[in-house]
C-alpha cells in the first residue's frame, strides 16, 4: 500500500517563519557575542585583576584559570559543532541553486533546522561496530579527527583582541595539529576492516601528507613578511585596505595565496579533491563502517574544516580582522588602565570581528561553489598536481619572496606600487564577473529580473 | 619543577625504549622502540637547555628530530623492500644482506 | 639456539659488571636528595599527567601485542614528550615533535603497516621472545639511570621564566650552529633521493624484463 505523503504546504505559516529568522539570526549573535565578551575577560591577567577586586584569596587563581579554560573549550568546540551544522544548511541550498533543484525546504522557513534534524537522526541511530573490526580502535578513530579539528581554535583569531590564546608559534601550530587528522582518518580506515574504508584511509594519508608540503612552504610568504610567527602578529603587519594586505603586497604572495587555499582545500578533503570518500569508487572512502554518532563526527569535522581553512587564509593574505582607516594602536590605546576594557574597545572589537566574520563566511561561499562547480579530479591528477606545479610554486614564491623583502628595505614604494597595481585588477574582475552574472541571470529571466524564489 | 625529573622521566623511556628492541621481533615495533630512546634524549637535551639557559640542546635536539625523519623515510622504504622480497618482517628470520 | 644463549649470558654479564661499577661508584659519593612534595600546583600535576601518558605510550608499545596498539601508544608517548617540550620552554621545538614525529613518521609508520600486512587479519604478527632478557635488561639499567638522574646535583644557571624561543633558534642555527644545520639539510636531500632510489628498484624488478644489458 503506498504510503501517501501530505503534500508540500503551498507557503510557510508566520510563525515558522518568526521561529526560523530567530534562530537564524540568534545563533551566530549568540556565539559571536560569546567570543567577544569571554575572550577577552577569560586572560590570565584579567582573571587575576577581577579576583583581586573581589577580594579573593589569590590561591583561587589556579582552579579560576582551569575553570576559565574549560569553559573557553566549551565554547570553541560548541563553536566549531553548530557553524559545521549551520554550513551544511547553507551547502544544500547552495548545491539545489546550483543543480536548479530546490534544496532542503521542510524542517523550518527554507529548511534551515534541517542540521538539527540531522543531528537527531544521527544519534538516534545504532552505533555498529562491525563483527572482525578492531573495536578499540574503531571506537577511537574519531576522537583523534575531532581533537585535530578543535585544537586549531586555540590560535584562530576571531578579532582584535578576540582569540583564546595567542601562541608564538600560532601559524606553525596550526599546520601541526592537523596532523592528528590524518592518524585518525588511518586508523578509522584501517580499523574498519573493510577493503572500501582502507583504500579510503590510504588515499586521504597520501593525499594530506603530500598536501602538506606546498601548504607549508606557502606559509612561509606571509611568515616571512610579517617576521613572526604568531597569527595576531601576521595580521598586525598587514592594514585594512585592499592594498596593504599581503596577498596584493606582492606578487609572489598572490601565487602563494592560490597555492595556500588548493592545498588547504585538498587537507580537507574537499571536491575536487574529495577522492578518500569517493562515492562513486570507494562506497564512501574511510567511513564507510560508521553510523550514528561516530559518522556525525566525521562530517562535523568535515563541514567544520572550512570555516577552518578561511580563516587561515584570511589572516593569512586577506588582512584578518584589520579595519580600514583604524589602526591596531589605536584601538589598543583605546583599552584604558582598568581591570575591564572600557566601552569603545568593545566596540571596535565587535567591528574587528565583523570584518573578519564577513571575510571568512565569503571564502567558505566560494569553497562551497567550487564544490558544485568542479568535477573530482583523478589520483594520478591528484598528485602531479601536487609535486608536479605547487611545490615548485611554492618554493618559488618563497625565494621570491626574500628576494622581495630586500627589495622592499631599499625601496618600500615597490610594496604599494604592487598592491595598489593587483587591487585595481581584483577590482576589475570583480566588475567582470558581476557583470556576466548580471548578463546570465538576464539570458534566462528578461528584462524582469524576479529574485522572490531564491 | 626540577631538572632531575624530567632526567628521570628520560631515563624510564629511554629503558623501555631499550627493552623494545631487543625483545621485539617485528621491525616495525624495533623501529617504534628507537624513537622512543630518541625522544628520550631529546627530553634530556632538552631539560639541560632549559637548566643552562642557552640553545644548544635546542639545536641539537632540532638535529635528532631531522636525522629521525631521514631515519623513518629510509627506514621504512627499507622495510617495505624487505617485506617484499622475504614476506617477513621478523627480524631474526632477516639475518643475511644478500638474496 | 646454544650461540643465541652464549650471546645472552655474555650480553648480561657486561650489563651487570658495568651496572655494578657504575651504580657502586654513584652510591659512594651521591646522596638522594630529598624530594619535597609541597601542595601540588597546577604545573607539577600537569607534569605527573604528561609523565604518565608517556609512561603509558612507551610501556604499550613495547609490550602491546597489536602492532597498531604499538603505533597509538607511540601516539601518546610522543603527544607526552611534546607537551613537556613546553614545560622546558621549548614551544617551537614541541610544535616541531608534533609536526614531524606524528604528521611525517607515525604517519609512515602507520602507511608502513598497512602495506606490509593483508587486510584480512586485523590481528597483526607481532611475536616477541625473550621476555626474561628483556626484563633483565629493565631492572639492570632503568634503576641506575633514574638513580643518577635523580641523585646527581645538575649544574644550575637560570631557571628563567618561560619565554617564547624562536628566535633564538634561528640566531643560533644561522651563526654558531651554521654548518649542522647545512649538513642537516644535505642529510635530508640524501634521504630523500635515497628513498625514491629503493622505491624504484622494487618497481624495476616487479616489470617484466625489456632492458637491453
Amino acid at each position: 500500500m503506498p504510503v501517501n505523503y501530505s503534500p508540500p504546504p503551498k507557503s510557510t505559516p508566520k510563525v515558522i517563519v518568526a521561529v526560523t529568522l530567530a534562530a537564524a539570526a540568534g545563533i551566530p549573535f549568540l556565539f559571536l557575542g560569546l567570543v567577544l565578551l569571554l575572550t577577552p575577560v577569560l586572560k590570565p591577567a584579567t582573571i587575576d585583576g577581577l579576583l583581586s577586586n573581589a577580594g579573593i584569596d589569590p590561591s583561587w587563581r589556579t582552579p579560576a584559570y582551569v575553570a576559565a579554560l574549560f569553559v573557553l573549550a566549551l565554547l570553541m568546540m560548541n563553536y566549531g559543532a553548530i557553524f559545521s551544522g549551520v554550513i551544511t544548511w547553507w551547502e544544500r541550498r547552495v548545491a539545489g541553486r546550483i543543480q536548479s533543484r530546490i534544496g532542503p525546504n521542510r524542517a523550518g522557513f527554507g529548511g534551515f533546522f534541517i542540521f538539527i534534524a540531522d543531528a537527531v537522526k544521527m544519534l538516534l541511530k545504532e552505533d555498529l561496530v562491525p563483527a572482525d573490526a578492531d573495536a578499540l580502535l574503531f571506537r577511537a578513530a574519531p576522537y583523534f579527527v575531532v581533537t585535530g579539528f578543535a585544537l586549531t581554535f586555540v590560535v584562530l583569531p576571531f578579532g582584535h583582541s578576540l582569540v583564546v590564546t595567542d601562541l608564538n608559534v600560532g601559524v606553525f601550530y596550526v599546520t601541526s595539529v592537523t596532523a592528528l587528522v590524518v592518524v585518525g582518518i588511518l586508523i578509522s580506515g584501517w580499523a574498519s576492516n573493510s577493503k572500501w574504508a582502507l583504500f579510503g584511509g590510504v588515499r586521504a594519508a597520501a593525499q594530506v601528507i603530500s598536501y602538506e608540503i606546498p601548504a607549508g612552504v606557502s606559509i612561509f610568504v606571509p611568515i616571512a613578511m610579517a617576521g613572526t610567527l604568531s597569527m595576531q602578529g601576521i595580521i598586525r603587519a598587514q592594514g585594512g585596505l585592499p592594498w596593504e594586505w599581503f596577498v596584493f603586497r606582492n606578487p609572489a604572495a598572490l601565487i602563494a595565496f592560490f597555492v595556500l587555499f588548493t592545498s588547504q582545500l585538498a587537507e580537507a578533503n574537499r571536491t575536487p579533491f574529495d577522492l578518500p570518500e569517493a562515492e562513486s569508487e570507494l562506497v564512501a572512502g574511510y567511513l564507510s563502517e560508521y553510523s550514528g554518532f561516530r559518522f556525525a563526527l566525521f562530517f562535523l569535522v568535515e563541514w567544520g574544516n572550512i570555516w577552518v581553512l578561511s580563516a587561515i587564509v584570511t589572516t593569512l593574505f586577506l588582512g584578518g580582522w584589520q579595519i580600514p582607516f583604524v589602526s591596531a594602536e589605536y584601538i589598543d590605546g583605546l583599552r584604558g588602565a582598568g581591570v575591564l576594557p572600557s566601552l569603545a574597545w568593545w566596540g571596535w572589537n565587535a567591528v574587528s570581528m565583523a570584518v573578519f566574520t564577513a571575510k571568512t563566511i565569503a571564502l567558505c561561499n566560494l569553497v562551497i561553489w567550487l564544490r558544485w562547480t568542479l568535477p573530482r579530479v583523478r589520483v594520478d591528477q591528484m598528485m602531479g598536481l601536487c609535486w608536479k606545479y605547487l611545490v615548485p610554486a611554492a618554493f618559488a614564491c618563497f625565494v621570491f619572496t626574500l628576494f622581495w623583502e630586500l627589495a622592499v628595505s631599499v625601496a618600500p614604494r615597490i610594496e604599494l606600487v604592487s598592491g595598489v597595481g593587483f587591487t585595481v585588477i581584483a577590482v576589475v574582475l570583480a566588475v567582470l564577473f558581476a557583470r556576466r552574472v548580471h548578463q546570465n541571470i538576464q539570458a534566462v529571466q528578461g528584462e524582469k529580473i524576479d529574485l522572490s524564489n531564491w | 619543577m626540577d631538572a632531575n625529573q624530567y632526567i628521570a622521566l628520560a631515563a624510564f623511556l629511554f629503558g623501555i625504549g631499550l627493552v623494545g628492541v631487543v625483545v621485539k621481533r617485528n621491525m616495525l615495533v624495533v623501529f617504534m622502540c628507537i624513537e622512543l630512546m630518541l625522544n628520550a634524549a631529546n627530553l634530556t637535551f632538552l631539560a639541560f637547555a632549559r637548566r643552562a639557559g642557552n640553545m644548544n640542546g635546542h639545536a641539537i635536539a632540532f638535529f635528532v628530530i631531522a636525522v629521525a625523519a631521514a631515519e623513518a623515510a629510509v627506514g621504512l622504504a627499507i622495510v617495505i623492500a624487505v617485506f617484499r622480497t622475504r614476506g617477513t618482517l621478523n627480524v631474526d628470520e632477516v639475518a643475511s644482506l644478500r638474496n | 639456539m646454544p650461540r643465541k644463549i652464549v650471546i645472552w649470558v655474555v650480553l648480561a654479564a657486561l650489563v651487570v659488571t658495568f651496572v655494578g661499577v657504575l651504580g657502586a661508584r654513584m652510591a659512594e659519593g651521591a646522596v638522594l636528595p630529598e624530594i619535597i612534595l609541597g601542595p601540588l600546583g597546577l604545573t607539577d600535576a600537569l607534569f605527573y599527567l604528561f609523565a604518565a601518558m608517556t609512561f603509558a605510550g612507551a610501556a604499550t608499545v613495547a609490550l602491546s601485542k597489536n602492532i597498531l596498539h604499538s603505533a597509538l601508544g607511540l601516539l601518546a608517548a610522543l603527544m607526552g614528550t611534546g607537551s613537556l617540550y613546553v614545560f622546558l620552554s621549548a614551544d617551537f621545538l614541541a610544535v616541531t615533535q608534533l609536526l614531524v614525529y606524528i604528521g611525517g613518521v607515525l604517519v609512515l609508520i602507520l602507511f608502513a603497516v598497512m602495506l606490509t600486512n593483508r587486510i584480512t587479519e586485523v590481528k597483526i604478527s607481532n611475536a616477541s621472545l625473550g621476555l626474561v632478557g628483556g626484563g633483565a635488561l629493565l631492572v639492570a639499567t632503568v634503576p641506575v639511570l633514574v638513580f643518577v638522574a635523580i641523585a646527581t646535583p645538575w649544574a644550575t644557571i637560570v631557571p628563567a621564566e618561560l619565554a617564547p624561543t624562536t628566535r633564538e633558534i634561528g640566531n643560533a642555527f644561522l651563526t654558531r650552529w651554521l654548518l649542522p644545520f647545512e649538513l642537516a639539510s644535505l642529510v635530508l636531500l640524501a634521504t630523500l633521493i635515497g628513498a625514491v632510489v629503493i622505491a624504484r628498484k622494487e618497481l624495476k624488478q616487479d616489470e617484466p624484463d625489456t632492458s637491453v644489458s
